[in-house]
């Protein structure tokens, strides 16, 4: 079952992702199956959103760990490619400074603070949308985890880090655009970020990155490992006691998940044109929880179809009754967690009564 | 007290305070090679307590804790311990509820636990091996690929017991095994620790005497968190301190 989703998961989300582009790139304006170029970008934005909602129900449906300031990994990933799409702008900004950035020149500054160092080198900027939020994670886990903090208490200060670094990256003197944040791109890797084609090409690289992701969370919860974590999740203290160090395992999918978050912001800062600090904000991190609890924890593939669903959602009704959004966000979450504790995917999932075949020579990944 | 080369696990005037009341006060108590033990006591004698130190759940605040040669494991954290050999049952069977009978025996096998191994571990012919005389023992090879959430307590039970044994430790630490069960399920369970011990040591802590008598072991009977009794179960049911403790409360 848990095979057969993913597999459809998959075909759907390259599938689709190549039909828009084909929809784009090959139909005429005029025929009825030219696909606009806004369209691609909306797309882009949810597969991002999904890349987000896969790496929290990676730690939360499958460690216990219910983050709620995952957007802060995402946020991270997406300055450190808004530092590189900056840099990219040279002396096409406002006030033609090839190395500053306009909002330094607009602060005075002399020159370029020592950590906007190297991120004119896309290899760089690529290497630093994993190590930041991958670190922070790393630091942020070893802390917690080491101190046995967990479930609410640990929920907490995970909105505690992201509303921190909200705060902080609102600052001027942060270095970061303050509240205006990052925006204003031109190109990414030498390509006109306003072409068509350059729009398609950020969707099929999210598709792409999902899908990866996707195999990779599901090589993780399906090794031993997995069910180490599953086995940490419901009962810690046992593992304990068989020799198990539950802080390493937490630890370790902990940092996975933000490194995969990262990517997930990376991709979706030039496709929607700004990171700034909002991206930060608790709501985001909370949202990101519902998308993943509406189609159903635990799954990953539950995580892909919820981010997609909610966000879908959220564009109609913003569009067609803005006022009733947020109300309509909230129902949800109430109604999700009522009706249909195992999400969106629940309703398809068959009850496996049938003992499973043994799980003897289990295939490679 | 004093300590031979058969000695196994020796504790050695451990104290235990928690907010004020004392938990453990000067315990000592020697386990030797290849014993069977049984611990009793009235509630809130010491006797979960003792269990969390000897684990190295609870650090108590004097005493020490010496395992096999000269291993002191009031140092050492959880999974130190249990490298070293000591496995526990606990009270409430501590099953993984979401995985099968087969995986939670596979999870607990003796092997490496390093996350770096379980990302890539494949199952060896070896470990199904193990897993399969486990299921053996504990009889419930009909089970395997059932979820343990879905066992009844008595089989949990079991469950439980054979994961200590996949662990392969040379000490089992068993908390009140036959609570809950029926006269039958204790019946097997006295034959199945028995024959655990034939290869390892076992503390059993126990409330039903009639298990304790069944075991046939040294029994030792803890009361306001030391040893108030040591002995056949014949000679600490006619111990007139131990009649008083039972009886006089």
């Amino acid at each position: 079952m848990n095979r057969t989703a993913t597999l459809i998961c998959l075909v759907l989300v390259l599938g689709g992702a190549l039909l828009l582009a084909a929809g784009n790139q090959l139909a005429a304006p005029d025929s009825p199956f030219h696909v606009p170029t806004y369209v691609i970008s909306l797309v882009g934005k949810y597969l991002c959103y999904a890349m987000l909602a896969l790496a929290l129900d990676l730690v939360w449906g499958y460690a216990g760990i219910l983050s709620l300031g995952h957007a802060a990994f995402f946020a991270l990933g997406g300055y450190a490619m808004g530092m590189y799409l900056m840099r990219q702008i040279g002396t096409r900004g406002m006030y033609g400074n090839a190395v500053l950035p306009d909002f330094m020149v607009f602060l005075n500054w002399k020159e370029l603070p020592w950590y906007w160092l190297g991120f004119d080198n896309p290899a760089f900027a690529l290497l630093m949308v994993l190590l930041v939020p991958g670190l922070l994670a790393l630091v942020f886990g070893w802390l917690a985890f080491r101190s046995r903090v967990s479930g609410v208490y640990l929920s907490i200060i995970t909105q505690a880090l992201t509303f921190a670094l909200m705060l902080a990256f609102f600052r001027n003197d942060m270095g970061f655009g303050g509240n205006n944040g990052l925006t204003d791109f031109k190109d990414i890797f030498g390509y006109r970020l306003q072409a068509d084609s350059t729009r398609v090409a950020l969707l099929l690289a999210s598709a792409v990155a999902l899908c990866l992701m996707l195999l990779a969370a599901g090589f993780i919860v399906s090794s031993r490992f997995g069910k180490v974590l599953v086995a940490v999740r419901d009962t810690e203290a046992r593992t304990r006691f068989l020799g198990y160090r539950p802080e390493r395992y937490k630890l370790f999918v902990f940092v996975v998940s933000a490194v995969m978050a990262g990517i997930g912001g990376a991709l979706y800062v030039p496709q929607v044109g700004i990171i700034n600090p909002s991206e930060f904000s608790p709501a985001n991190s909370i949202e990101a929880v519902i998308w993943v609890a509406v189609g159903g924890r635990g799954t990953l593939v539950g995580a892909i179809l919820g981010a997609i669903l909610v966000n879908g959602g959220k564009t109609y009704f913003t569009g067609a009754l803005p006022e009733i959004w947020l109300f309509a966000l909230g129902a949800l979450f109430i109604l999700v967690t009522l009706f249909l504790p195992n999400g969106v995917l629940g309703l398809f999932r068959r009850r496996e009564k049938a003992p499973a075949p043994k799980p003897a020579t289990e295939p490679a990944e | 007290m004093t300590r031979t080369g058969d000695t196994l696990l020796y504790l050695d005037g451990v104290s235990v305070t928690f907010d004020g009341f004392r938990a453990l006060n000067a315990l000592s108590l020697l386990v030797e090679k290849g014993e069977m033990r049984a611990v009793i006591g009235p509630n809130g004698a010491g006797k979960t307590t003792m269990m969390d130190v000897i684990t190295g759940k609870t650090r108590p605040d004097e005493g020490q804790v010496i395992f096999g040669e000269k291993t002191d494991l009031t140092r050492l954290d959880e999974p130190a311990i249990a490298a070293l050999g000591i496995g526990r049952k606990f009270q409430k069977p501590t099953v993984f509820e979401p995985l099968s009978v087969w995986d939670n025996l596979l999870l607990a096998l003796a092997g490496d636990r390093r996350p770096r191994f379980t990302l890539w571990a494949r199952e060896t012919e070896d470990e199904r091996e193990r897993i399969e005389q486990v299921l053996e023992t504990t009889r419930l090879a009909d089970l395997r690929h059932h979820i343990a959430g879905s066992l009844s307590h008595g089989q949990k039970q079991w469950l439980e017991i054979g994961m200590l044994l996949a662990q392969d430790p040379q000490l089992l630490l068993v908390d009140e095994p036959v609570a809950g069960m029926t006269d039958a399920e204790t019946e097997q369970t006295a034959d199945l620790l028995r024959d655990i011990n034939r290869t390892r040591s076992v503390v059993v802590v126990e409330h039903d005497m009639a298990f304790v008598r069944a075991l046939g072991v040294r029994v030792t009977v803890l009361h306001e968190g030391s040893v108030l009794s040591e002995g056949t179960i014949d000679h600490v049911s006619n111990d007139p301190k131990v009649i008083e403790v039972y009886l006089g409360r």
